[in-house]
Parts: structure tokens; C-alpha cells; sequence
């Protein structure tokens, strides 16, 4: 398990991603937040958390979202669904939806596909952490990234939790 | 993450596992129902025959939509009118129907054993929604997610079951069921419509009062005479049966306790249940059928990629 980004380097990640976003969406207020479960929702935590601190008050609308029910390979492996929690409507909104990192795109078609399921977006713009770039199946890319890493297609790319509550990107070889 | 069998032929063959992933799965589900767009295409390239050899209005709609919401294929299929009336036997049927590329077949069947019988004989998975008097699981997994819902665990919870336990399918997964999840169970009713020997058998309480059963339950599950047998003289008159056991607001007044009542439909209204009990505050027969949709969704996108 080689640690890819420490825990203050994914913090510099996401105060950078962070600043990415309101750079783009001065007045955040009229964006919609929306982390992927679960990694996507583990970085979502703190880039809303990094946004409060940049914009104290401001009220920030902040989703998860779930894909289990929206992949498309269930008959090789079923996966427990997790939690859904969108409690606003994203019709006509700019949603940005946020995960940890980019492989071979299908999730985020996954993503793509329940969202609009839940309304029609006026657009949908994609926050990663982790791009790897030359794996990519589907003609998906990121509007704003942390970092570009070469990989093999074995290996595995996680943002973990150690049991202090600190977050790493750790990359697992097969 | 995956269910211990291959197929839903009864509650008796799962595991409390199985049980606990049907029900959170089925949470899931029941969150995608209350969406505007209430369909995922989870089950897009699945193909489901709807096998029912004996009539069912809720279960089969229920089925359907779980099948239409999960984006499957469905095909129904109703004995009246078709081959089996010309006298084409239960696998014959069935594998000319499987001829045509089905992946799942859920049934119903007046026999006992029958959805067994095709599980061992078929290569598709089987969901068996009521064969005979054996059980009904789909129908527990859903008045479990029911009391689940309404009061936070089954772990604990006194639940009985009242009327004709010895005909009753409903009542045979229901009691597998919740002993399983570690709830306690009773079942009330004439003596005649109890199976002697039930107590000793399943493990459960047998009380020939219902006031008493009332008494001593969080939640009732009134189950519905079944007038088409009524041939059999189990009981003197529908009449005094409902003197008898049906549950009225006058006699849950003098319980004196705020009990869940559920019914599995379909209602013999002034027989078993009375109107004002049905449709009180207190039932959550609505919600029963409303559920499931959620539960079947749960069982066939399980069973959909399950490799055991």
C-alpha cells in the first residue's frame, strides 16, 4: 500500500480544488454539491467544509448520491446500495458532482444517469482528486482536478480513513 | 454481499443475513419509489416470467411493478387460457417458456412445493410468491420491513398472528421469519384453524383468547378468513367467528394499548378485521402494500447476479 497523498497533501488538494470552485461559481449559493458515495463522499465532506471556511455563512447545498442501482454490471457483482441523500431538487440547477478519482469513467456515466433521473440539471460540471487519465473507457473528463497519476489498470486507487480520522490516497497493487 | 441461495423458495432457507440484506435493500428501494422518476435500470437485460397458476390481484401487480421499476422484461402468464388448461404439465410449461430466453420465474402455485419442485428441475431463478399452504415469503420480507419501519427493530417486539394459521402461507413465513430476527411470536384463533401441535414445533405462543393475544402483542397481524374453504366446517358461522376473533375497535378500546395492526389482504371486512380497525391510525395496511414494491424490488435484484 504506497501513500500517494498524505494527509496535509489532500488537504492542499482540497483547499486548492476548493478555491477552483469559487473562482468559477463566485455566489456558490446557486450551485448544488454533490459527493458520489463513498469516496466521493468522504472528499465532498471536506471540500464543503473548505468552502465554509473560504465563505463563512454561507448556506451551501450539499448532496450524496448513490449509483449502485445505476451500474451496469450487476449481473457480475451485486453491491450493497448506500445511502442517497439529496434533499433539494436540481432541476434547472449547476450541479457539481464530486469524487475521489476518475478510472474508467462508467461511474460518473452511473452518476450522470441517476442525476438525471432526479431532475433536469442546467448543467453538471465533475470535481475529481485523483485523474487517472489513460484508463479512461468512456469520454468523460474532469472541469477541475487535484492530481493526474500514472497507473497500471491492476491497481487501485482509495481514499482511506486511518482510525485517528486522518485521509490519505493510498494506491493498492494487485 | 450476496444472498446464501440462489433461490427465494421460502423463508425457512435463509439466513438472518440474507434477511437483513433483503430489508436494507430494500430501504433503498423504497427511497428510489418516492422519486419523481421511480425506475433504476438495474435489471435492464433481465427477463422475468410472471408464473401465476392461481389468482392474486396485489402480489402479481406487485411483482409486476418491482419488475417494470427495475427496468426488467416481463412476461405474465395466467393458467386460464393458456396451455396448462389443455393439460401440459407445471415443467413442461415452464421449460418452453424458458426456451424463450427467460432468466427468473416467479410463481404462484395452489400446490405445495411446486416453485421446489421447478428449482430443482430448472436452470432460472425462482421466486416463489405463495405455493399452497407452505409459505409466502415475499409477503413476510414485507410485513417485516412494515413493523421494521414503524418500530425501529424487530429484535424484541411481541407480534401475533390471528385467524386461520393452519391454511395460512402468510402465516408459516411470518413466524420463520420473525423468530429468526428475534422477535416473539403467537399465534391466536380457534382451535380448530391451529395446528395441534405448532407450539412445540415452531416455537411459539398459543393463545385461544384474542383479548389476551392483544393484551400481551406490540403488533397484530390479522389474517384473512379464507371463505373459499370455509366447505371444511372449521368454524359454526362467519358470524360468530367474528364475535369470536374479529378485531374491533371496541375490543382494542379495552386492550387499552396502542397496538400495530396489519393485514395481508385482502380484507374480509366485518369477518376478521372491522372497518373502523382497517382503516385507523393504527393499521398500516396501506403501507403494507405500498412496502411491497420496495421488498420485491430488494428480492429479484438479488437474486438477478447472485452466482451460488
Amino acid at each position: 500500500m504506497k501513500k500517494i497523498l498524505s494527509h496535509s497533501e489532500l488537504q492542499s488538494q482540497v483547499d486548492k480544488l476548493a478555491g477552483l470552485l469559487l473562482q468559477n461559481h463566485p455566489n456558490i449559493t446557486d450551485v448544488v454539491l454533490i459527493g458520489i458515495q463513498q469516496g466521493g463522499v468522504m472528499l465532498a465532506d471536506d471540500i464543503v467544509a473548505a468552502l465554509k471556511k473560504l465563505q463563512p455563512g454561507l448556506p451551501l447545498h450539499y448532496g450524496q448520491l448513490d449509483i449502485t442501482f445505476y451500474r451496469d454490471d450487476i449481473r457480475k457483482e451485486i453491491l450493497a446500495p448506500d445511502v442517497m441523500h439529496i434533499p433539494f431538487s436540481i432541476e434547472d440547477k449547476k450541479v457539481i458532482l464530486i469524487d475521489d478519482v476518475l478510472f474508467t469513467g462508467r461511474t460518473i456515466k452511473a452518476a450522470l444517469d441517476a442525476l438525471i433521473d432526479l431532475g433536469r440539471p442546467e448543467k453538471i460540471e465533475l470535481c475529481v482528486l485523483v485523474d487517472r487519465k489513460e484508463h479512461r473507457q468512456f469520454p468523460i473528463q474532469a472541469d477541475y482536478t487535484g492530481v493526474t497519476i500514472e497507473t497500471n489498470r491492476s491497481e487501485k486507487i482509495k481514499l482511506i480513513k486511518d482510525p485517528a480520522g486522518n485521509k490519505h490516497v493510498v494506491l493498492l497493487s494487485e | 454481499m450476496q444472498l446464501s441461495t440462489k433461490h427465494l423458495l421460502g423463508i425457512k432457507d435463509l439466513t438472518p443475513q440474507d434477511i437483513s440484506l433483503i430489508l436494507s435493500t430494500a430501504t433503498q428501494f423504497k427511497e428510489v419509489l418516492q422519486r419523481p422518476v421511480k425506475k433504476v435500470p438495474s435489471l435492464r437485460e433481465v427477463t422475468i416470467v410472471n408464473l401465476f397458476y392461481e389468482n392474486s390481484t396485489r402480489t402479481r401487480i406487485s411483482f409486476e411493478l418491482a419488475e417494470k421499476r427495475l427496468s426488467a422484461d416481463t412476461v405474465n402468464f395466467t393458467v386460464s387460457g393458456s396451455s396448462a388448461a389443455k393439460g401440459e404439465t407445471l415443467l413442461d410449461t415452464v421449460n418452453n417458456i424458458l426456451s424463450m430466453k427467460v432468466d427468473m420465474v416467479v410463481m404462484r402455485h395452489s400446490a405445495s412445493g411446486a416453485p421446489h419442485f421447478l428449482a430443482k428441475h430448472i436452470p432460472a431463478a425462482i421466486v416463489n410468491a405463495g405455493d399452497g399452504i407452505n409459505e409466502h415469503p415475499t409477503q413476510a420480507l414485507l410485513d417485516a420491513f412494515s413493523i421494521q419501519e414503524k418500530l425501529g427493530t424487530l429484535q424484541g417486539k411481541k407480534v401475533v398472528l390471528i385467524g386461520d394459521i393452519m391454511h395460512s402461507r402468510v402465516a408459516l413465513s411470518n413466524i420463520y421469519l420473525l423468530k429468526k430476527m428475534g422477535a416473539e411470536v403467537m399465534v391466536a384463533g380457534p382451535p380448530t384453524l391451529i395446528p395441534k401441535y405448532i407450539s412445540e414445533a415452531l416455537n411459539v405462543r398459543v393463545e385461544y383468547n384474542l383479548k389476551k393475544a392483544l393484551q400481551w402483542c406490540d403488533v397484530a397481524n390479522v389474517l384473512r378468513i379464507q371463505l373459499e374453504r370455509q366447505n371444511q366446517v372449521l368454524f359454526s358461522s362467519l358470524r360468530e367467528y367474528n364475535l369470536a376473533y374479529g378485531v374491533s375497535k371496541k375490543l382494542l378500546e379495552e386492550v387499552g394499548r396502542e397496538i400495530v395492526i396489519m393485514h395481508p389482504g385482502p380484507i374480509n371486512r366485518g369477518v376478521e378485521i372491522d372497518s373502523d380497525v382497517a382503516d385507523s391510525n393504527q393499521s398500516i395496511i396501506l403501507q403494507q402494500v405500498e412496502n411491497g414494491v420496495a421488498v420485491r424490488m430488494a428480492v429479484l435484484y438479488l437474486l438477478a447476479g447472485n452466482k451460488n
